[in-house]
C-alpha cells in the first residue's frame, strides 16, 4: 500500500464579523462596515470596501466624523450573532470533508487527503454553498501542508478577482510561483520580529525560507521555524489539531461602561465576572484554589487619580461553586477598595485549576460537598435550556449601571425569539 | 375528527414520547409499555439545521398563504427556490416575503392579498432570493 500525500484546505471566512452583520441587512450589501470592541472603544474589523479608510484598531471616538464623511456604518460588536454565524459556517463545512480542525471563530483546517476528484472544483462549491446557506463569503486555500494552504488562502485573498477566492497549490509549478511572489512576512506564524531576523539573512520571500537549511533555522531560532520552513517545501510537519488542553488559567474582565465610585457597583460587577469565570470552568470540567480579583482607575487621563490593586484569594478547597467563589471574590473587593477613586475596570481571574480527583495536597484535605456538585450541575442545565443567567447568584444584577456601551449593537438575529429578523410583506 | 394526545409541549428542543394508543384517565397507563419514539418540532421544523432561520414577518400582503402580521416563518437557505415558493427576497436591497413567480420571460413577486399588487422585476432591479419559507408559526393564544 503506497502512502496517500496528505491535502489540506484552510476556510477562512472573509472579513467575518462585518459579514455576519451584513447577511440580516441586504441594504448593507455595498456600503462598507466597521465592528468595534468591547465598550465601543476601537475598530476590531473592517468589511472589505472599508480598509481603504479605516485602520485596525482606530480609537471610535477619534473617527466618528471621518466614518459619517465616507459612509461607514459602525457596528458594536454582538458575540451572540458571530458565535451563532461561525456555528453555522463550520457545521456545513464539516458536512463537506472528512476532517475539520476549527482554528478560530472564523477559520478552519480541513483534511482533504484522499479525497478523490478536482479538488479547486470542490473548493469553488464549499464557496458558493457557505455564500448561499451561510450568506457569508469565504476564501479557500489547499495544499499539501497546512502552512502552505494558509499561504494558499491568502492568496486567494490577495487575488481574489484572478482566482475567485480559491487557490489550489499542490501543483509544484503553482506553489513555487505563489512562493516566490510572497513576502517572508504574509508567512504563517513568522511575525514582525522574525521577518527582519530573516531578511538580515537574506531571506526574503516565502521560496528562499522554503529553501533555507532547516537544521540552521532550529539552531539559530526554533523548532516552530525549521517546521514552517519544512511545511513550505512541501513536507506536512503539522496534522489536525487535537482538542485543546484544559487552560491553566480562567480569566474575565471588562471595563465598566461608566467610572464608578461607590463599591456596591464595583462588587456587583466582580460578581458578574465571577459567574462567567466559573461557566467557564466548569465548562472544561475543572476545579479552582485561587481567584485573583483586582480594580483599577482608567490609567491614562492625567486629571484623574490612579490606584490599582489586586488580591489573591485562597478557598477552602479546589471548587466550581459559583456561590462560594463569588462569596470570596466580593470579599476581596472590601480589602481593594478605596473610596475617593474613580474605578474603570474589574478582572477576576482564576488560578490553581485541576481536575476533579486529581492527588491534591493530602489526603485529609477537605474536597468540595457532592450536594455543591448538583446544584452546579442544576445550574448550568437550567442556563443552558432558558437561556444565560436566568439563574443566578443574588448579587448579580439582570441590567447593570456599569455594563458595557453598545450602542450601536445590532440584534440577536439568530439566539432571541423577540429580536428576529424582521420582514416586509407589504 | 379524531385527535391523538400527545402530551404537554416542552420548550427547549426535549423530546416528547408519542403513544400508539390512547390513555384512559384515571388507569396505569397501559400505553407506556408502547412509546415507540419521540417527536420534536426541531426536528419537524429542522430548526438545528445551520442553513434554517426563524424570521417574523410584519404585513398583510401573505395572509391569503396563512402567513399573517407577526407570525414567524422557518425559511431555508439550502434549497433552490423554484416558481410558486413562497421566498424571503431583497429587491433592491429591501427585503420582503413574497410568492416567486418564474414565467418564461418574466419574474414576478406576488402577493396573497387583493390590496397589494402583482410586482414585476424588470431589468435594472437587483433580485436577490434569500431563502424559501417551509413552515409558519403562529401565536392563537396572543394574536
Amino acid at each position: 500500500m503506497t502512502m496517500r500525500e496528505p491535502v489540506f484546505a484552510l476556510i477562512d471566512c472573509n472579513s467575518f464579523y462585518a459579514s455576519c452583520e451584513r447577511v440580516f441587512r441586504p441594504d448593507l450589501a455595498k456600503t462598507p462596515i466597521v465592528v468595534l470592541s468591547n465598550n465601543d472603544g476601537c475598530v476590531i474589523a473592517r468589511s472589505y470596501d472599508a480598509k481603504p479608510f479605516v485602520k485596525m484598531g482606530q480609537p471610535y471616538f477619534q473617527i466618528k466624523d471621518h466614518l459619517r464623511r465616507h459612509g461607514i456604518v459602525a457596528f458594536s460588536s454582538n458575540y451572540a450573532l458571530y458565535g451563532d454565524m461561525s456555528e453555522r459556517v463550520m457545521t456545513i463545512i464539516e458536512s463537506m470533508v472528512p476532517a475539520l480542525e476549527i482554528y478560530s471563530i472564523d477559520e478552519a483546517f480541513a483534511d482533504l487527503t484522499g479525497m478523490p476528484g478536482d479538488l479547486s472544483a470542490l473548493g469553488r462549491h464549499m464557496r458558493s454553498t457557505l455564500l448561499k446557506r451561510a450568506g457569508i463569503p469565504v476564501g479557500v486555500g489547499i495544499a499539501r501542508t497546512k502552512t502552505l494552504a494558509k499561504l494558499a488562502n491568502h492568496t486567494a485573498k490577495r487575488l481574489l478577482d484572478i482566482t475567485g477566492g480559491v487557490v489550489d497549490l499542490c501543483d509544484p509549478f503553482k506553489r513555487d510561483w505563489t512562493l516566490r511572489n510572497t513576502d517572508v512576512g504574509e508567512v504563517w506564524g513568522v511575525g514582525r520580529r522574525m521577518k527582519a531576523h530573516l531578511e538580515t539573512m537574506g531571506i526574503k520571500t516565502a521560496m528562499d525560507l522554503a529553501k533555507a537549511d532547516p537544521w540552521m533555522l532550529r539552531q539559530k531560532f526554533s523548532v516552530v521555524i525549521e517546521k514552517t520552513a519544512r511545511e513550505l517545501a512541501g513536507t506536512s510537519c503539522l496534522e489536525l489539531g487535537e482538542a485543546d488542553p484544559p487552560k491553566q488559567e480562567i480569566c474575565c474582565s471588562r471595563m465598566f461602561g461608566n467610572r464608578l465610585t461607590q463599591i456596591e457597583p464595583i462588587k456587583e460587577a466582580v460578581a458578574t465576572y465571577t459567574q462567567r469565570a466559573a461557566e467557564k470552568l466548569r465548562a472544561q470540567n475543572s476545579l479552582c484554589k485561587k481567584i485573583r480579583v483586582s480594580i483599577r482607575t482608567g490609567m491614562f487621563n492625567p486629571e484623574e487619580a490612579k490606584y490599582a490593586n489586586g488580591a489573591l484569594v485562597e478557598l477552602p478547597y479546589p471548587t466550581n461553586d459559583v456561590r462560594l467563589m463569588t462569596k470570596a471574590a466580593t470579599e476581596a473587593v472590601n480589602r481593594l477598595f478605596r473610596p475617593g477613586y474613580k474605578y474603570s475596570k474589574a478582572e477576576v481571574l482564576l488560578m490553581d485549576l485541576r481536575q476533579p480527583g486529581e492527588f491534591t495536597d493530602d489526603l485529609f484535605a477537605q474536597s468540595q460537598p457532592a450536594m455543591a456538585d448538583k446544584v452546579m450541575g442544576v445550574l448550568d442545565e437550567i442556563n443552558g435550556r432558558w437561556g444565560k443567567g436566568v439563574l443566578r447568584v443574588a448579587s448579580v444584577p439582570t441590567a447593570p449601571g456599569w455594563a458595557m456601551r453598545r450602542e450601536l449593537m445590532s440584534q440577536s438575529y439568530t439566539t432571541k425569539l423577540d429580536q428576529l429578523w424582521t420582514v416586509s410583506a407589504r | 375528527m379524531s385527535i391523538i394526545l400527545l402530551g404537554p409541549l416542552a420548550t427547549g428542543g426535549k423530546k416528547l414520547p408519542l403513544y400508539s394508543s390512547r390513555v384512559p384517565a384515571g388507569f396505569p397507563s397501559p400505553a407506556a409499555d408502547h412509546i415507540e419514539k419521540h417527536i420534536s418540532l426541531d426536528e419537524l421544523f429542522d430548526i438545528r439545521a445551520p442553513h434554517v432561520y426563524l424570521v417574523r414577518i410584519d404585513g398583510d400582503s401573505m395572509q391569503g398563504a396563512g402567513i399573517y402580521s407577526g407570525d414567524m416563518v422557518i425559511v431555508d437557505r439550502s434549497i433552490e427556490a423554484v416558481s410558486g415558493d413562497i421566498v424571503i427576497a431583497a429587491l433592491n436591497s429591501e427585503p420582503f416575503c413574497k410568492r416567486l413567480l418564474l414565467r418564461e420571460n418574466a419574474v414576478m413577486l406576488l402577493s396573497e392579498n387583493p390590496k397589494y399588487p402583482a410586482r414585476h422585476v424588470m431589468e435594472g432591479d437587483e433580485l436577490v432570493i434569500w431563502g424559501v419559507v417551509k413552515y409558519s408559526v403562529r401565536d392563537h393564544d396572543h394574536a
